[in-house]
């Protein structure tokens, strides 16, 4: 594990980066250095800028759609001791974008997605007479527990859990994804260390290795 | 008309080098170190590592939390533009029943900045299999031809590892490979389920820099003559920091501690001045004159759609093996009619990947683990070198090559799909539990990849399409495919292997296993390990290149890329590229100066 004592910073990471690039400026000609044509390229979805990126599409998903997925997504992430819920860390607009991206993969997600907030909402109103959004915790999870696992599910429920498995794994991305996701798993890397030191003793042991 | 370096392009060169990659980098640098002028030609764009690699970044702070999409196929952040599987506008075709995946990028530097680093030496059965087991084509020179080029590639652009003096497995000599980083968690984990079934496990060969390299005596080796050329190199060398143990290499690096073309080979042979770089330049053929020696190229200045022709004495073809072949084909006249240095008719032929397959498993051992840094080098840092010389001598195994295995898992920065089929382990968990869970198999998961030797055959090759251009006017490639029994053999067995370990480790696997190879292997191509097509050899009739990757027909013109290759090792090319291509520029010179060229 690392300790605070050999964790090098970021700002001080950053020095060190723009320190190599600095270095750089110094040499007769960088690569960096267009004689002819010189200035930034031509940014594409090919080529987009990657140090800072741009999000450049709109969500498709309604206002009524987002409250049903918002719903949805806490049932399936819900806050705890440890940390808080998928719509607190932006999960349902991190669904929307998905779903409305121009590839094959998120097309065919749109479809998974939308359709099944609507059978969503259809089925809350045939069993409870109310909008999905209404309905108390236990009747949620009263529908969700038929859906929740397709080799479980009755086969009138097939579609149901099938999407219920695409939001959840959908869900599962948006929130370890971000930063409250990561600090829930205990993911701690990502930060500059002057040396790597391999596994810590209690990992070691946890693993049988010690 | 892009040009990189500081100087007006000159009238004509001494080389010109088609490509910036590992190939052209390599060729580049070891030609303008002494002082040849070269003339480099890219067709991708600029492209500078420091300033544009997006280091820390998080998932958050890119589209669809970087996930890969057709348009960036391995990721938003991943270092490849204007390509993956498909380059905009350049179109590749296959022949009915193929399917071949061609990767290319559109980049100074090539692939060298988003490529997996490892780097390991062919040995010596890899350059003469057919004298040892009958099948595929023998080198025309041995290993120990090319050992000490690999000591200098090592050397330049910093590898880590150890000798393990095992078989076939070479070691480098001494105080050539950097210390490697030591073991992570799992790979120790997999090490200790390796054992009892025999398996090796021992620190990768990876081109990163695990200190920083020894700048004041490390380029005085490279270049015992040349003090010039060593100081050059010591400056740009001085100004690579060792890795931080962060950040993922296929983003590149900034800080240049791990190699790309473009921090390690292009820097120093600009700072020469003998090199000229112009990108956005599309090169389509080679041209020759009367008595059929190479003249120069063609090329498409792709900012203003127009041909342009560049002269040089000497012809360098380093645009990936596959390019290369399709710039040769391409270069038709009336004393080649066949294509330029084709009167083997063997250009386009002996198409080589990898064989590549996997088997995910599941590790109850690693569940529940107290957080911990698993990031490291990026790469693997512990591997499994091919182990089973023995029987396969015995005819004991029904393939003829070996396969080297990577592990890759960890406590890793989460990315999208990071729980996807989470259900089958947890029987559909939602709420409370699921966040539990998710805690519980967090860096539980390994994933065996096996990377092993294809053995090149008549059926896999690339052409010249007769009915379909790319947007520059040039005919494209259309390929040829059918793996062997040896490929699908190897890639069954593979799967069996990895069941074994993951269920000596504890584990169960995840992934299926299949015994028919058929549906175990990787996709021709998806490797990404693309060698072939311009084999060298050691009689004119059979092969395009003699040992110095230089034409048989035309002697002023050379392949450096994976062109050559007449095996494929199951050690990733590379590393093999470079030595070989600083061999060739050895050699250009030698004959340079006895006035042979
Ligand atoms: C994701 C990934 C992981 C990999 N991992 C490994 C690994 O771990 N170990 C390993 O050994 N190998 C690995 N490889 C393979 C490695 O990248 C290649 O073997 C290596 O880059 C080949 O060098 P090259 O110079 O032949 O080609 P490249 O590096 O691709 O360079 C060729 C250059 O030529 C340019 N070019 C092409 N056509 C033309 C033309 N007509 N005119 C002008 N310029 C042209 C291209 O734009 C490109 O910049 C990996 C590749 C990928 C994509
Ligand atoms: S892991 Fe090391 S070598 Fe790779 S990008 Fe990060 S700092 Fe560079």
């Amino acid at each position: 594990m690392s300790t605070p004592e050999n964790k090098m910073g970021r700002r001080e990471a950053l020095k060190w980066m723009a320190g190599a690039g600095a270095a750089g400026a110094f040499a007769p000609a960088t690569l960096a250095q267009k004689v002819e044509n010189a200035g930034t390229p031509t940014r594409s979805a090919t080529d987009p800028n990657l140090v800072k990126a741009v999000l450049d599409w709109k969500g498709v998903l309604a206002e009524s759609e987002l409250k049903i997925l918002t719903a949805l997504c806490d049932l399936i992430l819900p806050k705890d001791d440890k940390s808080p819920s998928a719509s607190q860390a932006g999960v349902p607009a991190f669904i929307n974008e998905w779903v409305s991206a121009i590839y094959p993969i998120q097309q065919a997600d749109k479809l998974v997605v939308r359709g099944g907030l609507a059978w969503l909402n259809t089925e809350s109103l045939r069993r409870n007479g109310k909008d999905f959004v209404d309905l108390t915790e236990a009747e949620k999870t009263g529908i969700c527990d038929d859906i929740a696992y397709l080799p479980k599910a009755k086969p009138e429920f097939a579609f149901g859990a099938l999407f219920f498995a695409k939001v959840r794994d959908l869900t599962s991305t948006g929130f370890y994804t971000s930063e409250i996701g990561m600090k829930d798993i205990g993911y701690i890397g990502n930060v500059p260390l002057p040396k790597f030191d391999g596994p810590s003793p209690e990992v070691l042991k946890h693993m049988g290795l010690a | 008309m892009p040009l990189i370096t500081n100087s007006k392009t000159r009238t004509e060169y001494d080389v010109i080098v088609v490509g910036s990659g590992a190939a052209g980098g390599m060729t580049a640098y070891a030609l303008a170190q002494e002082g040849v002028k070269v003339l480099m030609l890219e067709a991708g764009r600029n492209y500078d590592p420091v300033t544009e690699t997006p280091m820390f970044q998080l998932p958050k702070d890119a589209p669809l939390r970087g996930a890969p999409t057709p348009d960036k196929p391995f990721g938003f952040y991943d270092a490849t533009i204007d390509g993956g599987w498909q380059v905009p506008g350049e179109p590749y075709t296959n022949a009915a029943g193929g399917n071949f995946m061609w990767w290319r990028t559109r980049m100074l530097g090539g692939r060298t900045n988003h490529w997996g680093r490892i780097s390991l030496r062919m040995g010596p059965y890899d350059f003469k299999p057919r004298s040892r087991d009958g099948l595929g084509l023998d080198w025309p020179m041995n290993y120990e031809d090319v050992a000490p080029y690999y000591d200098r590639v090592e050397s330049l652009i910093g590898v880590y590892g150890t000798n393990e003096g095992l078989e076939n497995t070479p070691d480098s000599s001494p105080g050539v490979l950097q210390p490697p980083p030591k073991p992570r968690g799992y790979e120790l984990l997999v090490k200790k389920g390796c054992s009892p079934l025999k398996v090796p496990v021992i620190p990768a060969h990876i081109a990163i820099l695990t200190r920083k390299q020894d700048y004041l005596t490390l380029p005085g080796r490279l270049h015992p003559n040349n003090p010039k050329a060593a100081a050059t190199l010591a400056a740009e060398m001085k100004k690579r920091m060792a890795c931080f143990w962060a950040t993922a290499c296929g983003r590149g690096c900034s800080i240049k501690a791990n190699f790309q073309s473009t921090t390690v080979l292009l820097p120093p042979a600009i700072a020469t001045g003998n090199l000229d770089i112009i990108t956005d330049a599309m090169v389509r053929e080679v041209t020759i004159d009367k008595s059929g020696k190479a003249t120069g190229v063609h090329y498409i200045d792709k900012e203003t759609r127009r041909d342009r022709h560049v002269k040089a004495k000497i012809v360098v073809l380093a645009a990936s093996g596959c390019e290369s072949a399709r710039i040769l084909l391409n270069s038709k006249s009336t004393l080649f009619s066949n294509g330029l240095g084709n009167s083997s008719g063997k250009v386009g032929r002996y198409l080589m990947d990898t064989v590549g397959a996997k088997v995910i498993g599941q590790i109850p051992a690693l569940e529940n683990c107290p957080p911990n840094n698993d990031d490291g080098a990026s790469s693997i840092h512990m591997y499994t070198p091919w182990w089973k010389y023995k029987e396969q001598a015995a005819g004991k195994l029904n393939f003829a090559r070996g396969y080297h295995i990577e592990f890759s898992g960890g406590r890793r920065m989460p990315a999208p799909g990071i729980f996807d089929g989470l259900e089958a382990q947890t029987g559909g968990a939602y709420g409370r539990k699921l966040k539990e869970e998710a805690r519980r198999y967090f860096g539980s998961f390994i994933t065996f990849a096996g990377r092993g030797e294809m053995i090149p055959n008549d059926d896999c090759y690339c052409e010249i399409d007769p009915n379909v251009v790319d947007q520059w006017g040039i005919p494209v490639l259309r390929f040829h495919w059918k793996w062997s029994d040896q490929e699908t053999n190897q890639a069954a067995h593979m799967h069996k292997t990895f069941a074994e370990i993951i269920e000596s480790m504890g584990g169960k696997t995840t992934s299926p296993v299949e015994t028919d190879g058929r549906k175990a292997i990787y996709r021709p191509g998806e490797i990404i390990h693309e060698v072939g097509t311009t084999c060298i050899g050691a009689d004119p009739k059979t092969s395009v290149l003699n040992q110095w990757s230089q034409s048989w027909d035309v002697k002023n013109l050379f392949v450096t890329d994976g062109g050559p290759f007449v095996s494929n090792a199951d050690k990733n090319p590379t590393l093999s590229i470079m030595a070989l291509a600083w061999r060739s520029a050895d050699h250009i010179m030698a004959s340079m100066k006895k006035g042979d060229l």
